[in-house]
């Protein structure tokens, strides 16, 4: 890896993965900019220059993605789901479910069972989309 | 029509460290080591399978330095769809022995309906999968599990 750009794309998937893998954990902008190894401030710049959001905001929605998965495919309560993707409040969960997806969590469920695919795919394709999501105002 | 599969590629930014990884910490074995000339035509493969990847440096002839630097950010980004899926016989023992030879795993491995699978990077931003199936796994899955 020879050029700069490189290096740092690398650290900043590298930061990314992370929050793919403990979105359930009580993970924050500090703790994730740390294994990218650079300053807070510095993190969320270069992670929104190569990614196209702010880390805070992949985090949100990969946690909202895991919620609209375990609300097809599980019977858990919108409150335990809303625990379970690593939200700590009902309210903060409810409104980033509505922002991105454009309804609440339970008129989502209601759109019934998902099909069967390989799970690490869904996951890896079903992460809504935050260029013309729902409401799509601020990216904070 | 086709009867065979034999030939994906995926970009590496770098041959030689692709060969320290694929081959000296993944246990792959090299198919072919070639060098052309205009580059060098390194493939491998699973011992045992005739199935080939060819670890291929973007740039020239076919990129042009432009479009192969572009090339080289989307790969460390995690932006090209260059997947591997690889099966094992033992998922957990696999992952354990990577992991000890300092592979960098995205998820450990995970109980999915068709089997137990887990992710890891290549040095370079390739995202790689492997999985015990389900159909192969009966008879070791609770072996699996009491060695966790």
């Amino acid at each position: 890896m020879s050029r700069a750009v490189e290096e740092i794309n690398r650290r900043m998937l590298r930061a990314r993965d992370a929050m793919d893998r403990a979105y359930a954990e009580p993970l924050n902008v500090p703790a994730i900019a740390q294994i990218a190894n650079v300053s807070e401030a510095h993190f969320i710049r270069t992670f929104r220059a190569t990614f196209g959001e702010t880390p805070h905001r992949y985090l949100q929605r990969r946690r909202v993605e895991r919620a609209m998965f375990l609300l097809r495919a599980t019977d858990r309560t919108v409150t335990d789901i809303c625990l379970d993707v690593g939200f700590t409040s009902l309210g903060t969960f409810s409104r980033s479910f509505r922002d991105i997806v454009g309804e609440a969590p339970s008129s989502y469920r209601e759109r019934g069972p998902i099909a069967a695919v390989p799970t690490c795919f869904a996951m890896a394709w079903t992460r809504p989309s935050s260029f013309g999501e729902a409401g799509a105002k601020d990216v904070v | 029509m086709f009867n065979a599969l034999l030939i994906s590629s995926i970009y590496v930014l770098d041959q030689d460290k692709a060969l320290d990884f694929y081959v000296g910490k993944l246990g792959l074995e090299v198919n072919t080591d070639q060098d052309l000339g205009f580059m060098r035509w390194l493939t491998v493969n699973v011992p045992g399978d005739t199935r080939q990847v060819l670890l291929e440096r973007p740039g020239a002839p076919g990129l042009d330095e432009k479009t192969a630097e572009q090339a080289r950010e989307l790969v460390t980004k995690g932006g090209t769809g260059g997947h591997l899926f690889f099966t094992t016989a033992d998922c957990w023992k696999t992952y354990k022995e990577l992991k000890a030879r300092g592979v960098e795993f995205t998820e450990e491995p995970t109980e999915r309906p068709y089997g137990i699978d887990c992710g890891l990077r290549d040095p370079f931003g390739n995202h790689i999968r492997f999985s015990q199936p389900l159909y192969a796994a009966t008879t070791t899955a609770s072996a699996s599990k009491a060695s966790r």
